[in-house]
């Protein structure tokens, strides 16, 4: 191992980690979005929109983020709509991590008693304050776990980002080996800079359980 | 008996094709104790569901102070607000503590100030002995204890009327006494309630008024002392004798009948 190499490597790789981190979160940020939507369009009783949703969950969670990147990047050209990969990626993320962040959302809302619905009911509350302090709240504990689990999927996934030429971690690892054929260098920070990325999130979610598991079930 | 509170007329419940509740009128009045027994699966329950308009019904009306109780009346909520129900299963809410269930539809239905109500749930708390389980979370508590902080929950409303739907059924014997003496205390302060159990002992103290729902229909009816004591119809007869236990002569000769 060649630290001098390392350190010329190294304000390549945290470039390439910022980007990561930004279409990561930015793409998490709307997979979220996307994820309570479809919660709640599939929790109310639409039928054509309850179609739709489990349509675009079978969909997304059926292919892989390669395949659904290239057709963003290389068939939305084709179809007259402009693109950059920047936009690309964040959409493609959001559009796989969607379907996996309903997938967690509606176990948890899945695992809330109906007894829990009807006695806040029976107290007064509306149908909204009861999914907002009774419902929301315990699903959400419900759905950590999963939550967390998805978080570090979808930055894991951000991997494949080079293939539609995004200057990610992955791509500069690619990129040096092809140049230099510093193997071993570029590999040892590829990987640490992921395991810097993921080892605090994997942290705060550890945190994040704890908290939240106070709302234990065994009532 | 002065003012009617809850009126029940022609009520008809289905599940599909099972008929649970058959034509089935009441009136419980102001400050009245009503008891409602019967075999396991007679609609108790359904019919205490159907008060609060946690059930549809097929026929029939619903009224509270003359008001219709329905899934589609407008002011669905205030109208529950007005009637306290504790279930038979432990019904807190599991990521709030005590007093975070006490306070809560006081606060978000009734706009009262968290100083205020949670001053009065402090004070239901202690009068049922919990008053230093208010940070506690449900898990924490014991099944009696979850009980008596439901009752309590429901208090802090200010119903007009409470029910009960077997309250102590899934509760440890030593447990079953200490939420019937909170009921109990109730009855004293003039509460008017509905009460749904399969403790005996505790009705006949309890009640002013004894009812036996069976077949969908009330089979009897009575004061705690004609029913138990002199019950009129067969039904009742029957169901009271599955609360009774005797031995044969011939296993315990020295018995005293
Ligand atoms: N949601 C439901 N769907 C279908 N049948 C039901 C439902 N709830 C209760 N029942 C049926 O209605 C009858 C009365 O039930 P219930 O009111 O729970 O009786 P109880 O409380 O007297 O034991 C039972 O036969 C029960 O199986
Ligand atoms: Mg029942």
């Amino acid at each position: 191992m060649n630290w001098t190499v390392i350190r010329q490597y190294l304000p390549l790789y945290r470039k390439a980690a910022g980007l990561t981190v930004r279409i990561g979160l930015l793409g998490i940020a709307a997979a979220i979005l996307i994820g309570l939507f479809c919660t709640a369009v599939q929790r109310s009783r639409i039928p054509v929109f309850r179609q739709l949703v489990s349509a675009y969950i079978e969909l997304s969670r059926n292919t892989p983020l390669l395949v659904q990147l290239f057709f963003l990047y290389y068939g939305l050209p084709k179809i007259g709509v402009p693109t950059n990969a920047v936009a690309c990626g964040i959409a493609g993320l959001a559009f796989l991590g969607g379907s996996y962040m309903a997938e967690a959302f509606r176990s948890g809302v899945e695992a809330i008693d109906i007894i829990q619905e009807e006695s806040a009911y029976s107290l007064g509350l509306s149908r909204g304050q009861t999914l907002r302090y009774v419902i929301f709240p315990q699903a959400f504990s419900v759905s950590v776990p999963a939550f967390v689990a998805n978080v570090i999927f979808l930055l894991k996934e951000t991997s494949v980002f080079s293939a539609i030429s995004l200057m990610d971690l992955m791509f500069t690892a690619k990129d040096l080996i092809g140049l230099y054929y510093k193997t071993t260098e570029s590999l040892f920070l590829l990987v640490v800079f992921y395991l810097l990325i993921l080892l605090p999130i994997s942290l705060l979610g550890t945190l994040l359980e704890r908290r939240t598991r106070h709302a234990g079930f065994g009532t | 008996m002065s003012n009617p509170i809850l009126t029940l007329s022609h009520l008809t419940k289905r599940f599909d094709e099972l008929l649970v509740l058959d034509d089935l009128s009441l009136t419980v009045h102001e400050g009245e104790v009503v008891v409602i027994v019967g075999p396991s699966g007679c609609g108790k329950s359904t019919l205490l569901r159907c008060m609060n308009a946690l059930e549809e019904i097929q026929g029939g009306e619903i009224r509270l102070h003359g008001e219709l109780v329905s899934k589609s009346s407008k002011n669905l909520t205030e109208l529950r607000q007005k009637i306290g129900m504790v279930f038979q299963s432990y019904d807190l809410f599991p990521h709030l503590t005590v007093l975070e269930n006490i306070v809560l539809a006081p606060m978000k239905v009734q706009k009262r100030s968290r100083e205020d109500a949670s001053k009065e749930a402090m004070a239901l708390l202690a009068r049922v002995g919990l008053e230093e389980k208010a940070a506690s979370y449900p898990r924490q508590l014991s099944g009696g204890q979850k009980q008596r902080v439901a009752i309590v929950r429901a208090l802090c409303m200010h119903p007009e009327i409470l029910l009960f739907d077997e309250v102590t059924a899934a509760l440890d014997p030593e447990m079953v006494r200490e939420v019937l003496d909170v009921i109990l205390r109730l009855a004293d302060q003039g509460k008017t309630m509905l009460i749904v159990t399969h403790e005996m002992q505790f009705a006949r103290a309890v009640a002013d008024r004894i009812i036996l729902l069976e077949a969908g229909r009330i089979q009897e009816e009575g004061t705690p002392e004609e029913f138990f004591d002199s019950p009129k119809t067969e039904r009742a007869k029957k169901f009271l004798q599955t609360f009774t236990f005797e031995r044969k002569r011939l296993e315990q000769p020295q018995s005293q009948n």
